[in-house]
């Protein structure tokens, strides 16, 4: 006979009250933005609550099962990630071949400033462990470096978005971008590429996914899909942190007109109209309240903030702006370029992929000299 | 400090900016807000994203 003794998280975790109270009241915000901004911005609100509990409830992300891959090899977060983007893909690309004014993918162009963006991006992710999801994510859920790496990301995504034509500039491609049924098999055909090559590279036994990863590919991708449906262009994650940024320089009396991208007529509009009508704030939101909501109901709030280094906080806000800046001129991060951009046919998806990974391997090796893990 | 207080402080800045953002914008009109659904509605999807090509250089 044994008997049974609660864990110290579920002694901590709130009760059915204060969880039935908690859910009315994120029914409450979502219902007021839709009731205030549209039944639009209600419903991408709560998709972005959605990706927020996948992500922080399933534990999934997309920097760790690279770190895992590249440490380990250990292929399984990978090919989970790939199988997510494969079934986005099967109804992305028939979607955008059939309504290709209401809905837009995530094209861009293949170059110079691109490749070197993602790169760039790859290694700072792996040093605050945090893509663009990751970073709102665990900002969401208490983590001290996602939180201070979090503004320092918006800024640099404020800042790389002023550069970007410039950038831009230096040599780029025109957009690329897979299309309709041949679309889809060239895709497909990619995605199954990769995963033979990490099926051959990954350690043995590493092909076969838990079962939370097995729930949150499925989410994830049927939450993309009702993304693209709903705000008619794919998930993504940038846009939103710069645009913060850029409101806040105007309420401080600073003047865009001198930005060429600020000023241009789609973002100098953004700017003056609420976030509550910009579809990735929307959705960065609900990341965040999402991550914050899973970590509050498991009682995983309740564990105090390791403690780093001062030359560790420094890197976390260097790297914060260095994934801001670097994400722009990469035309998205893990999101908005690897996961929508190949899921919706744009080749710089692929290349990012490429470029970051590559990355990655650097950023890895970077965290220990930083002071962010103890040197082996 | 805990993750907790973490946390609260991050909704501390998202309640900051969304206050900031209220005092700033122009004003919310759900009567012109656009269908809940973007696919057969008939718009353009206009919405700002990551991946979009910049404007050239001056």
């Amino acid at each position: 006979m044994t008997t049974a003794t609660a864990t110290p998280e579920a002694a901590r975790a709130p009760g059915l009250l204060p969880r039935g109270l908690m859910l009315a009241l994120v029914a409450a915000g979502v219902a007021a933005v839709a009731l205030l901004a549209g039944p639009r911005s209600g419903a991408v609100l709560l998709i972005g609550l959605g990706f927020g509990l996948t992500l922080e409830g399933f534990r999934f992300g997309f920097t760790g099962p690279w770190r895992r891959m590249i440490l380990e090899r250990d292929a399984s977060g990978l090919l989970a990630q790939l199988l997510a983007i494969a079934i986005v893909a099967c109804a992305a690309l028939p979607l955008l071949a059939a309504n290709g004014a209401e809905l837009k993918g995530a094209h861009a162009p293949i170059g110079l400033a691109m490749i070197g963006g993602a790169f760039v991006f790859g290694a700072a992710m792996q040093v605050v462990l945090g893509c663009g999801s990751g970073t709102l994510v665990n900002a969401g859920s208490g983590n001290a470096v996602g939180a201070v790496a979090l503004p320092f990301f918006a800024i640099g995504s404020f800042a790389g978005a002023c550069h970007l034509s410039w950038w831009t500039a230096l040599g780029s491609l025109p957009v690329m971008a897979l299309e309709g049924g041949s679309g889809l098999a060239v895709t497909l055909a990619g995605l199954a590429g990769i995963t033979a090559l990490a099926l051959a590279l990954g350690r043995k036994g590493s092909h076969r996914l838990p079962a939370r990863y097995w729930a949150a590919l499925l989410a994830l991708a049927a939450l993309a899909i009702l993304h693209l449906v709903v705000a008619g262009q794919p998930w993504g994650v940038v846009y939103g942190l710069g645009l913060w940024v850029a409101k806040g320089v105007v309420a401080m009396g600073g003047d865009l007109s001198g930005s060429v991208f600020w000023s241009a007529p789609a973002n100098a509009a953004q700017v003056q109209a609420s976030l509550l009508l910009d579809i990735t704030s929307l959705t960065d939101l609900g990341l965040i309240g999402g991550a914050a909501l899973v970590a509050w109901w498991r009682a995983g709030l309740a564990s105090p903030v390791g403690l780093l280094p001062a030359r560790a906080w420094v890197a976390v806000i260097v790297a914060g702006l260095v994934l801001g800046y670097s994400s722009r001129l990469a035309f998205g991060c893990n999101i908005g370029a690897f996961f929508s951009g190949i899921a919706t046919g744009s080749a710089h998806g692929w290349v990012w992929f490429a470029a970051a990974f590559a990355g990655s391997w650097v950023g890895i090796r970077l965290r220990p000299l930083l002071g962010l893990e103890a040197r082996k | 400090m805990r993750r907790v207080h973490v946390t609260l402080l991050v909704a501390l800045g998202v309640a900051g900016l969304l206050v900031l953002d209220h005092a700033q914008s122009q004003p919310l009109n759900p009567y012109a807000a656009p269908p809940m659904i973007a696919f057969g509605s008939g718009l353009a999807a206009t919405g700002g994203h990551c991946a979009a090509p910049p404007p050239p250089a001056r």
